[in-house]
């Protein structure tokens, strides 16, 4: 069980939660996450961790309704529990210190990125923070992340904040010498359509990439092996080899494949949630 | 008087058309007239050489003799002795391996029904009020990875002897393989539930939710939280692939996965439990071990119009339990003996479709001691499938060696620990079942539990001395 201490809606579909975890804050860092279960008979999820408060003994997560369990998630209030919260599971993200790192938040993937550009800022290194959305509404936690991060660049496809335009297109200004300047390292946290571009965007450009894969797991300690991405030609479990990899290595043909596994049960079990919902309101 | 009968007592089971669709238990077990009927057939030898065979010892004579005798309590408590898990052992141990092939009836005759009568009287017992017997007169606080097999009997032992133990259990829910793995038809979860309830009225703290090695490391166990000992007991978790193309194809999973979206998430109660698994007309499962049949019989009872076995042995060489085999051969699924998966093939949406396979004939032992088999060339076929699952066997998870210093594996990954007292090569760190010898039985892990515990209790006491 962890409680709730503090709830925010960020857009109509993400929701950020602080939770009372201490352990999990005590040993986590940043690229790791936390499987969640929010009922008896409930799946188990895995959510990106995306802060922690170690003093506090808080978490930071955002969790945005795509599916049952996230809906349920988001119908969760301030002073109520979360029935099962487990981590920190997988690998953080490693960087080789003293660079220029530039961070890419797609849609609710932005709040990976707060305790990521702490720590990296902490030691020193150069930061940047690319978010983007679709339009200003869907932007997420840029004013969490001007104080942590050196820059801190907004994207929207229709240009209604900041740069208009896709992220990979801002980071290719950048690493053509524009703004803050070409990236050391890049991290890519967000829909997989916005990693395997970014992947695309670095590759030629030689600019090393980590990609936050997020594949369907049921345990997330490495015991079923649904998880399993192919990176470099080989089978790695996401849940113990990652979730972070060299973006030009894995193969997101097979990741975005093997994501679509159960989209009709998906479906069916969020519709069957929403109309509930929408039972209990009549 | 033994009373002379060839055969053993059936086990009374539920008719295989109508089980092979639900998930509730095969076996109805004994009456308590079968239980006595059964129980005079041992013939209660000089030299009982069953006891040689069983893992853990049981005086196996006396029991019997008790339940020959009607006095079930007595039965129950010579049981117990020896075996803490007696209605989950009797229920999943290999006895025509173990004590059952031993049995002086088996020279001649079929062997006494012991595995049917440790269940019998394991069962009754559960049907009466709990004995619990457990002081906490220990301050030593001892922690407990794991709350599989020899987890759970390591921690039972231990609450008797007088500690407090708590047991981290990663997972949400307590159990480890008996949960996730054996389904519902087998092991029933009342069977573990209840098992688990015993341990909490002694006093056992059961934490979920925490990934030692990850939520905290073992040293923090030591340093932070106060514990005197550690036992680890983490099993084999992590499942093997073959390697061979195709495995990422959609509809190929590991048995692992399989049971556990089925056994631990409920995914036969799709939508009503959340987490839902595909299964398709056609399923085949990939080995010959218990994981196999028990993932070939869930696939009958979640729909599958067919189900195979392909292994790459022959039947001999299966390493199953032979009345699982039996059970499954009931309740329709199809063997492919001498039979290797070579490739998955799938249709433009990445959906298994067929397995290719060739034939094998067997040649001269190998490093297993089984025959090795060998590829007959030009004998490739193709049967067609819509799921693959392997169940080829599961390695020990490296979560907590590889953020453990000093904690010695061998090249298998399973940890270095002494053989009679479960000590590895940190001071007061024990390990057993799995984790240490690789997927084996749960009657070997709770062995190892129980011997782990008493050396556990010698060596805080020499230290206290």
């Amino acid at each position: 069980m962890a409680r709730i201490l503090e709830t925010r809606r960020l857009t109509p579909v993400t929701k950020y939660f602080r939770i009372e975890a201490p352990l999990i804050a005590a040993a986590a860092r940043p690229g790791q996450f936390v499987m969640l279960r929010v009922r008896e008979g409930g799946e188990r999820i895995p959510i990106t961790i995306a802060d922690y408060d170690r003093a506090a003994g808080t978490l930071t997560i955002v969790v945005q309704e795509v599916g049952a369990t996230t809906r349920r998630v988001c119908a969760l209030e301030a002073g109520e529990e979360i029935l099962d919260v487990a981590g920190p599971l997988g690998g953080h993200i490693e960087i080789p210190p003293g660079g220029h790192v530039c961070g890419i938040g797609g849609g609710f993937g932005s709040a990976a990125l707060l305790c990521l550009m702490r720590e990296l800022s902490a030691r020193g290194d150069r930061t940047t923070a690319i978010l983007g959305a679709r339009t200003k509404e869907l932007l997420i936690l840029a004013d969490e992340l001007r104080p942590l991060c050196r820059n801190v660049e907004v994207c929207t496809d229709d240009g209604s904040a900041g740069f208009k335009g896709f992220v990979t297109q801002r980071l290719a200004q950048l690493i053509a010498g524009d703004g803050p300047g070409r990236p050391d390292h890049v991290v890519a946290i967000g829909p997989m359509a916005m990693m395997r571009a970014v992947a695309d965007a670095t590759r030629e450009a030689k600019v090393k990439t980590l990609v936050s894969m997020d594949p369907l797991m049921v345990d997330g300690t490495g015991m079923c092996g649904g998880c399993r991405v192919t990176v470099g030609g080989k089978a790695r479990f996401a849940c113990v080899d990652g979730p972070c990899f060299d973006a030009h290595e894995v193969d997101f043909d097979v990741a975005m494949r093997r994501n679509k596994q159960y989209v009709r049960e998906e479906k069916q079990a969020f519709e069957r949630v929403a109309c509930m919902a929408a039972r209990e309101s009549r | 008087m033994p009373v002379k009968r060839a055969e053993k007592t059936p086990m009374p089971v539920r008719d295989a058309h109508e089980r092979a669709h639900d998930f509730r238990e095969v076996n109805r077990g004994y009456t308590v007239f079968h239980a006595v009927f059964e129980a005079e057939r041992c013939l209660r030898c000089q030299e009982p050489v069953c006891v040689d065979g069983c893992p853990v010892q049981i005086p196996i004579p006396e029991f019997i003799h008790a339940v020959a005798i009607g006095d079930m309590a007595a039965a129950a408590k010579i049981l117990r002795s020896a075996n803490p898990l007696p209605a989950i052992c009797g229920r999943v141990c290999p006895q025509e391996s173990q004590c059952e092939a031993e049995c002086s009836m088996t020279k001649n005759f079929d062997p006494v029904g012991i595995g049917h009568l440790e269940r019998y009287v394991a069962d009754w017992e559960r049907t009466q009020p709990p004995a619990v017997q457990a002081k906490l007169t220990r301050a030593e606080k001892i922690a407990v990875i794991g709350s599989g097999p020899s987890g759970l009997v390591c921690a039972g032992e231990l609450a008797r002897l007088g500690y407090p133990v708590t047991i981290y259990e990663a997972l949400h829910a307590p159990g480890g393989v008996l949960r996730y793995g054996i389904p519902e038809f087998r092991l029933p979860k009342a069977v573990l539930d209840w098992e688990i309830g015993l341990l909490k009225a002694m006093g056992v703290e059961i934490v979920c939710n925490v990934i030692i090695g990850k939520t905290l490391t073992l040293d923090e166990l030591f340093e932070k939280h106060g514990y005197s000992a550690v036992f680890i007991g983490t099993g084999a978790g992590l499942p093997q692939f073959l390697g061979i193309p195709g495995e990422n194809l959609n509809g190929v999973m590991s048995a692992n996965e399989f049971l556990t979206r089925i056994n631990l998430m409920r995914a036969y109660e799709f939508p009503e439990a959340d987490t839902p698994v595909r299964v398709g007309k056609r399923v085949a499962v990939i080995g010959a071990g218990n994981t196999a049949m028990d993932a070939v019989r869930t696939s009958l009872r979640m729909g599958a119009e067919e189900a195979m076995i392909v292994y790459r042995r022959s039947e001999k060489e299966m390493g199953a339990r032979i009345e699982e085999y039996h059970h499954a051969l009931e309740e329709g699924v199809k063997f492919h003996w001498l039979t290797n998966p070579l490739e998955i093939l799938g249709n433009a949406e990445g959906w298994a479709t067929g397995l290719k396979c060739q034939r094998m004939q067997l040649g001269p032992k190998d490093a297993s001691g089984r025959a090795r088999p060998i590829p007959i060339e030009g004998s490739e076929l193709e049967l067609p499938v819509d799921n693959v699952v392997l169940a080829i066997g599961t390695t020990p998870n490296p979560l907590l060696t590889r953020t453990t210093s000093g904690l010695l594996t061998n090249q298998k990954g399973c940890l270095v620990a002494d053989e009679q007292t479960g000590l590895t090569s940190k001071s007061l760190v024990f390990a057993g079942g799995d984790a240490v010898t690789g997927a084996a039985t749960v009657i070997l892990a709770a062995g190892a539990g129980k011997r782990a515990a008493q050396a556990m209790h010698e060596a805080l006491a020499a230290r206290v001395s």
